[in-house]
Formats: structure tokens, sequence, C-alpha cells
């Protein structure tokens, strides 16, 4: 599948300043923020909440847990993206019951990804609270699923593709739209 | 009066020192002669260009089994196998059920090669009561009857005493001993050559000395005994090495190889198709190199088949639990002109020989050739003709051949036996 | 689109490590490391074989395999069934490929299958489209029992690639060390073979391997040693060695530990046979990881499920 870019919505700053806004949401929202917890979905969603910690410890004095959670296992074959996923491992190494968890994601897109989050997340312990938090909202949910705190709402038509680059994986930081080329 | 004259064929007949272009003309089931440009008004013409027109083939070890496992072959289907092979001759050996150890029971057979045979089956009578390797049978009797060798073929003579009772009748009633040269004692379990692949694969080995030792065995026994002896299915250096040796002190030993033994490999077993199991089993490159030489020097006087036909049903299981054997009268010849004409080890003329002449000699039925009054059993091959092998194809009635889809080269297009075209 | 790590798996098999690419058995050992973390949590298991059916087919006894393939299976949420075949050389009943076809017929989609014949998984793989995994075919292979051992070793020292492997035991007749070979020097290992002279099988140094009878030389230099269980019971000949003088010349005691690099790495397929292949005092010893490859058997496992499940024909 070929892929033809559009625009670039985010640039480095662009990303940043969401990043430094959602952080400051989080904070408030919180009663106690000892008890919160972020977790990323894997790859993108992880290192969006390793940032997010970081921007969190600079505006509350310390910093969350961050977990990675990988979702492989549980998805349905509509929410895979290639053809044959890889199964990464999922990092959670602290306990999640009673917590109060972020889950982060790079784009929340159907939601099917955020369902499969849910279940995994379940398997794993009785959280008090799950919130969500994603970089990206480009709209046309399947599911009943919202996010709590969002980077950008960014519409767009269903042949479009929205892809997040970060540093960490791409090289650089930018997200962009990108229309499949036929 | 049936005339048939072939013409515009090439004619190879080794036994007279023929080879050339040359017509054939068949009187009455014979021979009537063999010159250039026949004419023959009344006769009916089978057109030969392009094609060899040799003696038929014979093959001097398949197994028919009837009586006994009809589910696997009779005489008719074997036989039928054998005309689309090029064969017009076949011996059959005796381990069928109940073993061919007895006058009654080479009668019997005899009647139902009387109404089935499609083309000439002559009967290879047991060496020994039972195939037990104990008595041997009254040579004589067996002769009398109609056989034209015996053997114990799956099994080997043990006792050296019995097999010097049996050279010794074999040289007094002019019978051939064809033997199967296998100690038992060192081949054991095995299911296939031992060697790397056989460890690979995690198979029990058959070592190459249980035939070549057994060989050496058997060829000293013949010696001392002052005996003629034929070795069955050669399948190693080490025996062609014995025989060779052998042949050059004077010892009458004469020896057969299979098809198989210089076109497949131990390797080819890597899939545990149990089409590749069969015993002897397949060998190593350096073998299959010695059978080679064997054949292109005269050490190998004979290629038969060891045709040996078992059902789908017994072959479709684990690689160790599969019955040993493979058919091959309709490969024979193919493989046979891929492997050894093509590659120039044997000219034409000299594959016709062992898989003509020779083996005709050897059993003394006065096939082999196409002297002027001799019966004309003959073979048209057309040795350009492709074409693919498929199991539907087959005309055995059972379908265990590790060729099943191979391209084949060389193929008999027309088979006389007696002087009659056998249309199938 | 995304740069990620990109390997699709391919075979619906998994007959051997002869067949898989260097490149294939690091995949499923990655996709192992990510299992052992469900059978880490407390709850240990993920719906990724949800709705699917594994079937046991044993025609060789076995405990342990047999309950480490179940667990694995049962942790990926597949359902699972065992059946034990009344093995005899003489076969009344079913014949393999007509059992295969039956079971086929039941919509099972994978075949756990062990058997005494060499052989008998791959003939079995050809007649059916479900997925055959190899857990033990006479001598030929025992692959997954090579990758957890495999798995083990890494984790324990971190790489493959150069480390000096010692097998020990009857080679001649072990499937644990024909696959462990393959596997090993696929992923650059040095293996050396030691064994009596009667139990090293011909042309066994075309794979690779190094080969000696002697132990304390087989050992004195490895960073890893597996030794293989003994099959005392399996042949009466004379040359066979016994009991006492087996542990005496091969056996791996304390004493004979003592002689080898301090961190070296002990495995055992299991059951041990103690005081014949090792001691106790080595069983349970510090060097040993014996206990650990048992519990990475199951994320073994579990990725072989997973990916044969899952393979992209």
């Amino acid at each position: 599948m070929q892929f033809k870019e559009k625009a670039k919505i985010l640039d480095k700053e662009a990303i940043d300043k969401s990043l430094k806004r959602m952080a400051h949401e989080i904070v408030e929202a919180a009663k106690d923020m000892n008890d919160t917890v972020l977790i990323g979905i894997k790859n993108r969603g992880a290192y969006v909440a390793e940032r997010l910690a970081d921007k969190i410890r600079d505006i509350a004095g310390s910093r969350p847990e961050v977990g990675a959670l990988d979702i492989t296992l549980y998805r349905d074959d509509l929410t895979q993206v290639s053809e044959q996923p890889i199964v990464h491992a999922t990092e959670i190494a602290f306990d999640i019951d009673k917590k109060r968890i972020i889950l982060v994601d790079d784009v929340l897109f159907t939601g099917r990804t955020i369902r499969c989050a849910l279940d995994a997340l379940i398997d794993f312990g009785r959280p008090a609270k799950i919130q969500l938090a994603v970089l990206v909202d480009r709209g046309h949910r399947e599911l009943p699923i919202r996010a709590d705190y969002v980077g950008k709402n960014v519409p767009t038509s269903i042949k479009e593709v929205v892809e997040v680059r970060l540093a960490e994986s791409d090289g650089k930081d930018e997200v962009i739209i990108a229309e499949k080329a036929d | 009066m049936s005339k048939y004259l072939i013409k515009n064929g090439r004619v190879i007949d080794p036994a007279n020192n023929i080879d050339g272009s040359l017509d054939v003309l068949i009187s009455d089931g014979k021979i009537e002669k063999v010159e250039k440009d026949i004419s023959a008004p009344g006769s009916e013409i089978i057109d030969a260009k392009g094609c060899i027109v040799a003696p038929a083939l014979v093959d001097m070890h398949a197994h028919l089994r009837e009586p006994g496992r009809e589910d696997e072959e009779t005489v008719l289907t074997g036989t039928r196998a054998a005309i689309k092979g090029g064969f017009a001759s076949v011996a059959c050996m005796p381990n069928t059920e109940p073993p061919l150890d007895n006058p009654a029971i080479i009668r019997s057979l005899k009647e139902i090669i009387a109404k089935d045979a499609l083309c000439n089956v002559f009967i290879i009578g047991a060496t020994t009561e039972g195939r037990a390797g104990k008595r041997p049978t009254d040579f004589h009797k067996m002769k009398k009857e109609g056989a034209v060798a015996v053997s114990d073929d799956g099994s080997s003579i043990e006792d050296a005493s019995v097999m010097n009772e049996a050279l010794t009748q074999s040289k007094e009633e002019g019978l051939l001993i064809i033997e199967h040269c296998e100690d038992k004692k060192l081949s054991g379990s095995g299911v296939m050559n031992q060697s790397f692949t056989a460890t690979k694969l995690g198979l029990r080995g058959i070592p190459a000395s249980s035939e070549y030792e057994m060989v050496a065995r058997v060829i000293e026994s013949a010696k001392n005994m002052s005996c003629a002896i034929h070795i069955a299915h050669v399948s190693t250096k080490g025996s062609v090495d014995a025989i060779r040796k052998a042949k050059s002190s004077g010892v009458k030993v004469t020896a057969e190889t299979a098809p198989h033994y210089f076109s497949l490999t131990e390797e080819c077993c890597a899939t545990y198709d149990t089409n590749m199991k069969m015993n002897p089993p397949l060998r190593s490159k350096e073998d299959v190199a010695a059978i080679k030489e064997g054949l292109k020097d005269g050490t190998i006087d004979v290629i038969a088949t060891d045709h040996a036909p078992h059902t789908d049903n017994e072959k479709d299981v684990e690689f160790d639990y599969a019955p040993f054997g493979i058919i091959g009268l309709e490969t024979s010849l193919s493989l046979s002109i891929m492997e050894l004409v093509e590659t120039k080890t044997l000219s034409f003329s000299e594959l016709i020989k062992k898989l003509s002449v020779n083996p005709a000699k050897l059993l003394g039925i006065g096939r082999g050739t196409l002297k002027q009054g001799s019966c004309a059993d003959i073979v048209i091959i057309d040795p350009k003709k492709e074409y693919t092998y498929t199991k539907e194809s087959i005309g055995s009635k059972s379908k265990n051949s590790p060729f099943i889809n191979w391209i084949l080269k060389g193929k008999a297009t027309l088979v006389l036996v007696g002087g009659r075209p056998v249309k199938l | 689109m995304a740069n990620e790590k990109k390997f699709v798996w391919t075979k619906k098999d998994l007959l051997g490590l002869e067949y898989l690419s260097g490149e294939e058995i690091e995949h499923i050992l990655y996709t192992a490391g990510s299992f052992k973390e469900v059978t880490t949590r407390q709850i240990k298991k993920v719906p990724a074989l949800r709705g699917k059916t594994v079937v046991n087919l044993f025609y060789e006894p076995s405990t342990r395999t047999r309950i480490s393939f179940e667990l694995a299976a049962k942790r990926l949420s597949a359902d699972v069934i065992n059946v034990a075949v009344e093995s005899s050389s003489v076969r009344k009943g079913e014949t393999l490929i007509d059992t295969g076809r039956n079971i086929e017929a039941l919509k099972i989609d994978i075949i756990v299958v062990r058997h005494d014949c060499s052989g008998a998984p791959n003939i079995l793989a050809r007649s059916v489209k479900a997925s055959v995994v190899n857990a033990g075919d006479g001598w030929h292979e025992h692959p997954t029992q090579a990758l957890l051992d495999i798995f083990t070793l890494r984790s324990k020292l971190g790489r493959i690639d150069g480390l000096n492997v010692s097998i020990i035991g009857d080679i001649a007749h072990s499937r644990v060390a024909r696959s462990n070979i393959w596997g090993l020097t696929k992923l650059g290992a040095k293996v050396t073979v030691c064994s009596p002279k009667m139990l090293i099988p011909e042309g066994i140094e075309e794979m690779g391997v190094k080969i000696t009878h002697d132990v304390d030389d087989a050992i004195r230099n490895a960073d890893a040693i597996n030794v293989l269980r003994m099959q005392l019971e399996r042949d009466t000949s004379a040359a066979f060695p016994k009991r006492i003088d087996f542990f005496k010349q091969y056996g791996i005691s304390e004493e004979r530990l003592k002689k080898c690099k301090p961190d070296i790495v002990v495995m055992h397929p299991g059951p041990i046979n103690r005081g014949v292949e090792m001691s106790s005092g080595v069983a349970d010893g510090q060097n040993s990881v014996i206990l650990e490859q048992v519990t990475n058997g199951i994320a073994v496992r579990m990725a072989v499920l997973y990916l044969v499940a899952h393979a992209k024909r």
C-alpha cells in the first residue's frame, strides 16, 4: 500500500506544547498524584507516555510510574495494523490494583485498540479508574470510547491516514496526514 | 499366417552384432528376416521411424504377488505393467503366499499365467522349502515343472552348508541360483542406508557391509563348489568391487542391479517418503557412481527391476512401518536411457544387452535375439519421447513409485509378444 | 508506514529445527520472551487462541511434555483435547494418516504429536491442513525442548553466538541432541558432543560439531552443558555402559563441576536419573537451571502454538 503525504498537522513545537497542556490537565484532575500511573500502548503510545511522565514531573515534582502494554494478543482481526503483528513483551513493573491509570496512545481512531487495551488491563488487576490520553483524536469511532485528554482533534476522511512520528522511533517529531495513493 | 513388417527403424540386435537402419519381417510368430528395405506384400506395416527396434526386454526379477497378494498385483496387471515398460518376458519371484517351493504350486501358477498373462511369465522357484533357508527344494522336479531359476529373494541363505547343498543341485540340474545377499545380523531393523542422512533423520541404518560381506561369502561358496551364481539387486560399491575381483579370477558369478540404484540416493529419504524405502536401500553417491561404473565395465550384467508392488494402504504409514519395495516395470527403460545412455555411460546397444540379451541368456529362455527363426519378441522404443509419469497412467495395480510426476525420456511404444503386437 | 521490525512467520508446522533458519528461531525466542511475561501475571491467560482447538496426540507416553503443551494452550485460551494412543508394533485400528484426517474433520486447528517413529509428524503434516507441532518423534527431533533449552541458556548468559556448549550422553538415540545441535549451530554456538564411542551416530560431525569421548575434555571450557537422559533400560548388549560405570566415566559430579568455569550453566531435559547422568548435588546446585527450563517451556510452547496458528501460509 502506498501513501502520499498531504499535510503536516503538528510540528515538534506543537507536539511539545500539546503534551505540556495534557500533563497540566492530568495533574489538575488528580485527587492524589501518588495513585496515578501511566500505561502507554506499544509502541508509540509508550513513548508518548514517557514524555507525559517527564512533563508531569516538571509540574508536580515527582514522576509517575510508567508501564508499556503490548496488546497484540488481545487484538481482534479488525485492529491488525500490519500483516502479522509481532508479539512484544508487556512491561508493567508495578501493581495496578486501586490505581488511577492513564492509558496513553498516539492516535485514537475506531477505538478498537483501546478496547483491547482495556481487556488486557482487566487481566492485570483491578484498577480504581482508567482514563485515556491521546496525542491525536481523528474521529470515526466504531465503539463507545472517548479520550479524557486530547492533544489535538483532527477531523479526517476515512481514506486518510494519520501518522505520528517520534524521535524515539522515527528520528523526528511530527504528525502528518497522508492519503492512500491508488 | 500373420505377417508384420517393421519398417524405418534403427535395429539394435547386440546378440548378432547388428545396429543399423533395417527392416524386420515377422511371420507366424517368428523372425523371418532382418534386412534393408524389405518388401512383403500382405504384411501389416508397423512404422518405426525415429525409433529403435530391439529384442523385447526381459525382466529376470519381478514380484507379481499371485498367488496370495492379489490386492497388490496379479499376473494380469503385472504383465500389463511389463508391456507398458517394453518387456515381453518377466521372471516372477517365489515369495508368494504360499511360496513357489513345490511342483504343484508351480503348476497352478502356470494355469493362471496361461489364462491371464499378457506377456511371457517365467517362474523362479524357491531355493529352500518355505524360503526358510533350511532345506533346499527339489531342483530336478522344479526344473521339470518349468522353473527357470531358483531364489529365496527377500531372504538370504545364512547357513553355508545349506548354500553348498543348493549349489550342488544347481550345478547338477543347471538351474541358476539368484541370491539376495543380506546379513540380517548387520542389517537388523534398519530402514535406510546407514549414513549421515540416517543420523539426521533419526532412522535405523542398514550398513553397506550387510550386503557386500554377504556377497563375498556367497562368491566364495560358489567358487569352492565351481558353480555359477547370480547376485540379485547389487547396490553398493563393496559388492561391485567383490564381483569384479571374482570375475577377473574366473569365478562364474553374474550380477544385476535395479534402476533406482543408479537414479536415486539415500538423501531422497529426507522427506520420509515411503516410496524411497526398499531393500537393499538407496545408497550413497559413491555407491551410485560405482554401480554405473560396474554397468559400464561389465561387472554388472543385467538391469532387473525388482518390481515390488504394495498398496497405498500399506505404504501410507510411518517410515518404520512401511513395507520395503517399489514398482519398476514401467520406468526401468526410461530411467536407464536417461541415466546411462544420455550420460554416455552405456551405448544403446550395451543397454539392450543389460535389459534383454543377458537376462535372456542367464535364464536360458531363448529370447533377447532377433536371429532368423527366433521367437518374435520385439520392442519398439522412441528414445526421444518425453512424458510425465503420472499416477493415473500406471498400469500396475499398485502405485508405489518414487518417480511419480517425474518427466521421463524414452518410452516403449509397442511390444510384440510371439510376433503379435499387444494392445492395451 | 511504520518503521516496525518486520518478520512474517510462514510455516504452518513446527517439525524440527533443521527446517528453520536462524532468523526464524530468533523470532520464536523473541516471541517466547513476550509470553514469559504473561506467565508471571496473576491472571495467566491471554485470548490469543480463543476459539481454537489444540489436540495433544501422544503415541508415546509422556506426562511432562504433555502437561507443558496443555498449559501453554490453555494460557492462550485455546480448548485442549488429550489423546493417548496405545502404541504397539502390531498396529490395530487407525493409521496415523487416518487419525490425522479424522481429527481434521473435527475442525481441530493444531495437532501436537509425539510418536515413537521418526518422521511421523512430517507425514502427518503433509496429509492435514491443520498445524502440526512435533513434541518428539523417535530419534529425530524434539524442537520445543531445544528451543526452551536455548531460551534458558540465553536468559542466563545473554547470548548464544560464540558460546561453547557441550551435549553429553546417548547422542545416537537422542532427538533432544539433534534438535539442540541444529538450533545452537544456527545461532552461532560451538557445539561439542560427548558420549561413549558406540553412542556417537554416523556422520554427526557433518552437523558442525566436535566429538569427544572424554567428559572432562568436553566440560573443561564449556559455558554450558546439556546432560541427556541415559536410558539404561534400552539396550542389554554387553558393550552398553552399565549404571555404575556410566556415572564414574560420564556422570557430572560436584568434583567434576569444580574443574569447570564457575558460572557454567548445567541443563537437563528431564526426568533426571540422579546418580547416573549427574549427582543430586549438581542437579540441585546453583549452576543448575533445570527447573527454569521447565518454566520457560510454557512460554516457548505458547510462542510456538501462537505462531503456527497465525502463520501466513
